[in-house]
């Protein structure tokens, strides 16, 4: 048991690839199959390119504001993996590699941040609920899902997320505590990333550890190398195996880093040192994950060659189907308000159809 | 005189406040060290330091919670509200408490204090970050509730809000935080809560804005002049309480009456003035007093927003239908 072993109150962190992508303890390697490993980095490496393209495409004006995830790929597809399908995933907002492993098409997410309610319209079988905005809320989201899962014995597990500044919300207090009262199938992962936009994760709080807060709620914690997605996988399924099993809750602190900006309007160098960045560069997910895949022999510097430049034309013209994908048509911003619009909807919608047609617009 | 924009004199009010009063404080989420996400408390922290101008723990509840209290203690906070849409969770601690603690308490406790917040669309931004939410204050006994519209104005009205004995919700049309300059004075002075403003003295209609829609509506007044029709225009400035004399007064010269909010309609402040003036001013009217405002809809994303932010054209448009009625 992970969980028991690394206990965050004795400061012990999961990790099982180091900084140089070697294995720290062979015996904690986690069982993936080949076709499944392939997937993450894969995934991985697709949310890299699609997160540096779209923060280029916002630079040229082409985007709107785009939450930035470099750095935090690891900690959102070594979570998602852990999950079945008929399983929940609750994100906060940068959980871009989680959404597009669990299922969630580029150019949906893409059509998200371009401003476009169509892209939190996931498909039937995709169980992501819509980014949520608000900081913290979503705990408590995930634990009604989770509740209704345990009431109609449906056996699913429920994923959920929040950032580092986020444990300080209430929402945070009020999700945990219900679901160790209710015991639900829920894996609440924080991504400390260090940063709430400026404010660093110090400043947050006095807790040495984010994983320690489980303890006083009655749940198991446990902090992890959020860049070591063999870790992370590990941690999250023994959680996800745990909620399966009728066992409840489990908060994971996954310790990764923000690399870029908060969002595309944030300058992160007022409130932070290059070499701080410098130093997390090195050690950034990607790289570690590709060298265990090398060292395994399930990789290589041609196929990443050749799958970054695959990838590279996927995310240029799915972004180019997305730019022509036109406005809103002006139904659908009354229409979805209700399952009937009420007459004075009915009325306003009317009234403002009359005045396009004698503007002719 | 410096000629600013409206986020510097936001910054410009709350520095001299700072520098007048030592019991100013001011706090939120990234306001301390960045100095706001906008600037508007940039170099504040620098110079009143760490106790005065601080990073708060991204909490609201506990953000406006702790306000009412050092508001009890002897401080005069002035919290930020990173954005309008992220208040809510504060929004039981403003109506349960802050709204109700001089009544409750028959005077021993007060809260005077100050909540700012950007608020507003138009600016292509994400979920949350666009709403108009001044009815849900509006409608809180105990609450004033302030929005400027201009440069003078914002250092003025937030002037007069940090000196107010009252708790009083500052909102700042963050589409205008940059989009002009004016020149203000250096020294401190007070624009009056309470008291709207005739910014254009007109005959055929009266039309009252505030924020954003302020600028929008004189935009439309340049289109309306070429065709002869003039314009009162009124800026509310304070959405609670109203001042009732200087709009009923307008509309019984005037004789037609339109209120441009980009607020969603219904049971907000339109109706409000609507009401009043159909009690004061009735005998006055020529033309159904109208309300011109955001649908009752959740606020649009970019691709749908343009349907819901209200355009020069469409206030021409409305102006001309009362006119012709």
């Amino acid at each position: 048991m992970l969980i028991k072993k690394f206990d965050p109150l004795k400061k012990k962190m999961l990790q099982i690839i180091d900084v140089y992508g070697n294995i720290v303890d062979e015996s904690l390697v986690p069982k993936i199959d080949d076709e499944t490993l392939l997937k993450m980095y894969k995934t991985m490496l697709l949310g890299r390119i699609a997160d540096t393209k779209a923060v280029q495409f916002q630079r040229q004006g082409r985007m709107l504001t785009f939450v930035v995830n470099k750095g935090q790929e690891a900690s959102q597809v070594g979570t998602a993996a852990a999950l079945e399908k008929k399983d929940w995933l609750v994100p906060a907002f940068r959980e871009f590699s989680a959404l597009l492993y669990r299922g969630a098409p580029l150019e949906q997410l893409y059509l998200y941040w371009y401003g476009n309610e169509l892209g939190s319209k996931y498909a039937e079988d995709v169980k992501i609920l819509p980014i949520n905005v608000p900081i913290g809320s979503q705990f408590n989201h995930a634990n009604g899902i989770g509740m209704a899962s345990n009431i109609l014995n449906k056996n699913e597990v429920v994923l959920t997320y929040i950032g580092d500044g986020g444990t300080s919300h209430g929402e945070f207090h009020e999700g945990l505590n219900f679901a160790a009262v209710f015991n639900t199938p829920v894996v609440f992962i924080i991504q400390n990333n260090h940063y709430a936009i400026s404010v660093p994760r110090n400043k947050q709080t006095k807790s040495e550890t984010l994983a320690q807060k489980a303890i006083a709620y009655g749940m198991p914690g446990i902090q992890v190398d959020g860049n070591d997605i063999l870790a992370v996988y590990a941690a999250t399924k023994e959680a996800v195996d745990r909620a399966r099993n009728g066992e409840g809750p489990t908060l994971i602190e996954l310790v990764t880093y923000r690399l870029g900006p908060h969002t595309t309007s944030d300058d992160p160098t007022i409130y932070r040192e290059n070499k701080e960045v410098e130093e997390w560069e090195k050690k950034e997910p990607l790289i570690r994950f590709k060298k265990y895949l090398v060292d395994i022999g399930l990789w290589s510097e041609e196929q990443e060659g050749k799958e970054i430049e695959e990838i590279t034309n996927y995310v240029n013209e799915t972004f180019k189907k997305v730019e022509n994908s036109g406005l809103v048509p002006l139904e659908d911003i009354f229409k979805y308000q209700y399952a009937e619009m009420p007459p004075h909807l009915v009325e306003q919608y009317e009234e403002y159809k009359q005045y396009l047609e004698e503007v002719n617009e | 005189m410096a000629t600013i924009s409206l986020i510097q004199a936001v910054n410009q009010a709350l520095e001299q406040q700072m520098e007048k009063d030592p019991t100013v404080v001011v706090f939120g989420e990234d306001v301390g060290f960045e100095g706001g996400v906008f600037r508007a408390t940039a170099g504040l922290q620098k110079k009143f330091g760490e106790m005065r101008c601080f990073d708060t723990p991204i909490a609201e509840a506990g953000i406006i919670g702790a306000a009412l209290g050092m508001a009890i203690n002897g401080l005069k906070p002035v919290a930020e509200i990173q954005f309008s849409g992220f208040m809510l969770p504060g929004y039981n601690q403003i109506v349960a408490h802050i709204a109700r603690m001089r009544n409750r308490s028959r005077g021993r406790y007060t809260a005077p204090l100050v909540i700012r917040m950007p608020y507003g669309g138009g600016i292509r931004a994400l979920e949350h970050h666009s709403e108009s939410q001044e009815t849900l204050f509006a409608h809180i006994p105990g609450l004033k509730v302030v929005i400027p519209s201009t440069p003078y104005d914002a250092k003025g009205l937030l002037t007069a809000a940090i000196q107010d004995p009252d708790p009083v919700i500052f909102m700042e049309p963050k589409r205008i935080y940059r989009a002009f300059k004016q020149e203000v004075p250096d020294e401190e002075y007070i624009v009056p809560i309470g008291k709207a403003k005739i910014v254009n003295n007109g005959t055929d209609i009266t039309v009252v804005a505030w924020g954003a829609m302020v600028r929008e509506v004189q935009k439309a007044m340049k289109t309306l002049e070429g065709e002869g029709i003039s314009v009162e225009l009124i800026d509310l400035r304070t959405i609670s309480p109203i001042d009732q004399e200087t709009i009923v007064e307008s509309v019984k010269k005037t004789g037609r009456f339109l209120v441009v909010h980009e607020a969603v309609r219904a049971f907000g402040p339109g109706a409000e003035l609507i009401a009043m003036i159909n009690k004061h001013a009735f005998l006055s009217l020529e033309a159904p007093p109208t309300r011109l405002t955001g649908f009752d809809i959740i606020v649009p994303l970019d691709k749908g927003e343009h349907h819901y932010i209200i355009d020069p054209k469409r206030i021409a448009y409305e102006v001309k239908k009362l006119i012709q009625y």
